[in-house]
Order: structure tokens, then sequence, then C-alpha cells
């Protein structure tokens, strides 16, 4: 409760006891700057954790559901070997949909390879079909033994061979994101300390004389902690707008970079950063609180 | 209200004071006396719990300082007011704000205080500088501001370290005007000096004791002052 009755005095303000303790410049601008950079650098971690998060959704829920059966077969039995797939598929149950990928679709995929001029029918190209999962999704290992035994030029790929690492390096990622929004609010939480530290010992001599008039350590710390707090609050504001208009400039990756994702919010997400001036200021009054509290005890 | 019994305080690795057991009693007027150097501010710490006993108790209203708590020690500090050689202003708060101090770290509002705060000045004889900041003040008037301040709690003690060190034997007389004013009005009065003439003009108006401390030691002076 008592925290809770610093937080609310705090919110509050006394302009009487702020007027106690005289602002020491290079403690106000310390306080200020870190917490501006270290907003900013926040609001990026979040961007790079929630761009992550999207990019491992997408892979494991997109590709999860798809699946594609590349067939090869002299140019004579081609056509005949994607019907007789055909077949095998419409019989599998947990498949919802099959396509064949016509000409452009399989042009498109090797464009980025071949150039845009490919003569498709003078190269043997294996035809491809797409199969979407329904539901719980198919036996791939039954499928795979059918089209071995039916279709022989078949082989199936469930993109689960080089999904997992994506996902796993994705997820990594994302981690990486939240890790470093912690370091930056660790690396924050030391700053302010050191400044608080350094305001502390700046008016040693008004802790002096506030406790011969009998203050208690809390009234003392109150002070500086209001102070502190406002300001760890006021920079972090600062640095989390200016890192959301680097984030709403970057220039979009979605159009061109196909399965990439833009390094930005989306949606609810760009809620988040309002966070982070919040986060700084319950740092920085802990951060203070105990310096504080700390300087007051060697002080005795 | 202040006792102290066989109490010694080390400092440095020498015993500084050692033995000491005494008794201020409610509405006293002590003068504490002695070589610079002897100890007198350190016993006058011992007495506002500023420093702790090496060894024996000290108990101020009835309380043994080595239990309480630094919240304690603060509550105590309301009831004995302190005045000190070098006053110990904020040098950027006005007289008026330095001397409200205490009421503001107690919780009490200094604005609802102001006819108290004003009447308080006035009797020192500052109600001209409220304003005023303290390093512009004079020697006498910062004296008499922080004698204010020591007193705008009401305290039942007024400890002063050597107040007249610093000002002329007009603005010594004044002050130890207003100090016996105060014990007149009930205070426990204890005031550390090397003053010997400002003690024989105090005998002349107040049943002062006066307490010589040398060696480590405290006794009673006898009228050999």
């Amino acid at each position: 409760m008592s925290r809770l009755r610093d937080f609310w005095l705090i919110l509050r303000g006394d302009p009487e006891a702020d007027r106690v303790v005289p602002p020491t410049g290079f403690t106000v601008r310390l306080t200020f700057f870190s917490s501006s950079a270290m907003a900013f650098l926040a609001v990026f971690a979040l961007a790079l954790s929630f761009a992550t998060g999207r990019l491992a959704d997408r892979w494991g829920s997109e590709l999860a559901r798809s699946s594609t059966i590349r067939i090869s077969a002299p140019a004579g039995q081609v056509e005949q070997q994607v019907q007789a797939t055909l077949r095998v598929l419409e019989t599998t149950p947990g498949v919802s949909e099959t396509r064949v990928l016509g000409e452009d679709e399989q042009r498109a995929l090797l464009e980025p390879w071949f150039g845009p001029d490919l003569p498709l029918d003078s190269l043997p190209i294996p035809r491809m079909v797409e199969v979407i999962e329904a539901g719980d999704g198919y036996d791939s290992e039954g499928l795979r033994l059918r089209l071995r035994a039916e279709v022989p030029g078949a082989v199936l790929d469930d993109h689960t061979r080089w999904r997992r690492p994506l996902i796993r390096a994705a997820d990594r990622l994302r981690l990486l994101g939240w890790v470093s929004i912690g370091l930056i609010g660790a690396a924050m939480a030391a700053m302010i300390t050191l400044a608080a530290q350094s305001a502390l010992s700046a008016n040693a001599q008004v802790i002096r004389v506030l406790r011969l008039v009998g203050a208690r350590d809390v009234y003392i710390a109150r002070a500086f902690v209001r102070r502190f707090t406002l300001r760890a609050f006021l920079g972090a504001l600062t640095g989390t707008i200016l890192g959301v208009l680097a984030v709403v400039l970057l220039p979009s990756a979605s159009a061109e970079g196909g399965f990439l994702t833009g390094l930005g919010f989306q949606g609810s997400h760009w809620l988040w950063p309002l966070a982070v001036p919040l986060l700084a200021a319950v740092v920085a009054f802990w951060a203070t609180r105990l310096a504080a509290f700390h300087a007051l005890r060697e002080l005795m | 209200m202040i006792e102290l019994q066989d109490v010694a305080y080390s400092y440095g690795g020498g015993a500084l004071l050692s033995g000491i057991s005494m008794t201020l009693a409610s509405g006293s007027f002590h003068f504490l006396t002695g070589p610079s150097g002897a100890g007198k501010t350190t016993f006058l710490k011992l007495c506002y719990g500023d420093l702790l006993a090496s060894s024996g108790q000290v108990s101020v209203f009835g309380q043994d300082a080595r239990g309480m708590d630094r919240d304690d020690i603060a509550r105590l500090r309301r009831r004995i007011g302190v005045v000190h050689q070098d006053c110990q202003f904020l040098d950027h708060l006005s007289v008026a704000e330095n001397v409200a101090l205490p009421l503001g770290v107690s919780g009490k509002d200094a604005r609802t205080e102001m006819q108290n705060l004003t009447d308080l000045l006035g009797w020192v004889g500052m109600s001209k500088q409220m304003d005023a900041l303290p390093p512009s003040l004079s020697g006498g008037e910062r004296q008499r501001a922080a004698l204010a301040r020591a007193v705008i709690m009401d305290p039942e003690i007024i400890i002063a370290d050597e107040p007249t060190g610093n000002v002329d034997w007009e603005m010594s007389l004044r002050l130890l005007t207003l100090l016996v004013e105060l014990n007149r009005m009930g205070k426990t009065v204890l005031v550390a000096t090397h003053d010997l003439n400002l003690i024989r003009a105090a005998k002349a108006e107040v049943a002062a004791r006066v307490l010589r401390i040398a060696n480590g030691d405290i006794q009673l002076a006898g009228a050999d002052l």
C-alpha cells in the first residue's frame, strides 16, 4: 500500500517538496537523454519482435497447410502421371484442395534464377501440384508410399525439412527482440541509478539539513524519486515518438519482399509503444527509490 | 527528559567521552562549556540522536536511542529544535521557506501555519527578511532565523551549538534573551558555548546550570565562572 501511495504522491506532485531539492543540470540531461535513447531502441526491439513473430506465424501456418508434389517423367508420360497423382489425392483423406500449377506460375517461380525469357517448352521442367490440407491434415508417409506405388515420377515435398529451421530462426529472433527490451530496461535502470546516486551525492548537504529538521527517509527519497520518474517518463516519451516516426518512415518491404515481412507494427501492435514511457517511468521509480534508500543508509 | 547513563563515545580509536551519567530535567536551562575539541558537539549530537553512544545508554523522552530506527529518530528530531553554529540552511530557499521546512517534512501544510510563521519571524525580528535568501543575511540574522526554524514545531527541547560563535556581543545578548524566553515558556534549553561572559549574563536572567566538559568527562561547574 505504501508503494502505491508513493506512486500516487509522485503523480499528484508536491511543489513545496520539489523545491527542497535543487535540480542538478548534469543529472537532468543524463536521465532525459538515456531514457530517450533507450525508449527509441526499445521501439525498434518491439518492432523486431513483432515482425519476427508475424514471420514465424506466417511460415508456420501458411506453409504448414500447403505442400507440393513434383512430377518428373519423360515428356510423353507427364500428363498421364499428373492425372494419376490427382486421382490419388482425390481419395486421400485430409486433402481439401489440389491444383496443378500453370506454365505462367512455374515461369514466375523460376524467373528470379533464369530470367524472364525462359523457354519452358524446351526444358525438362517437372510439373508441380499444390496440395492444400484440410482439418488435421493428411498422413504424409501414407501418401508418399501410395505415390511411390502408383505414380513413380511423383515426389511429395511437405516443406517440413526447410520450414522448421526457418520457424526456429524466426522464433529465436523474436526471443532476441524481447531479450533486447529486457537489456534496454536494465541499462536504463543502471543509468538512472547512476544519475540518482550522483544527484544524491551532490545534495548531501540538503539531506543533512532535512534530517536535522526531522525528515524521514521516505520524504527525502520521494523528492528525488518524483523528479527522476518524471524526467525518465518525458525522456522516454520523446524517444518513443521519435522511434515510432522512424518505424513509420521505414521503406516497406512487403510488396517486393515476397514471403518476408516489413519491420514495423500492424493493427493493435501500434498500441505497444505507448507502454514504453510508462515502463520507463516504472523502471526509473524503482531504480531511484532503491538508489535513494541505499544512499540514505550510507549517509547515516 | 534526556538521561545519560555511563555513556562513552569513541572516535578514531580514542575515547572522546567516557563514563558520562547525567539528567537534563524538563524545563531546565543548561550551558555546556569546555575547550574546542573537548566533545561539546558530540555530546549534543548524542542528545538529539545524530550519533549513537559507543557504550552506555542515552534515553530521550524515555526512549533508549539504541532501540530507535531511522523513522523514530526523525520523529525525535521534530520534538527537539536544534540550532547549529553554521545554521545549516538550504541556500536556494528563502528565509521563510527555511523556517517552515520542519512543517513540510512532518506533513503539515505551511500555508495553514502562515500566521504562526509570521509571528515567529516577528518574534526573532526577521519579518523584513522573510523573502531573503540565506547567503544575503548577516551572522546574527542567520542565527535568529535558525532559532525560529528550531522552534516552529513547538519542540520540548532546544539544543543550540555555539549559537553566538559568529555574532557580536549585542547580538549574543539578543539571542540569549530569546533562549531565556523559550525557557520561561517551559522549554528545556541546552546551549554549548565557550563564551563565559554569555553564561555570566544568562545567570542574571535564569537559573542556568553549567556543565564543563574536559578530558572526556562532564562535571557540574562551580561558582568559579
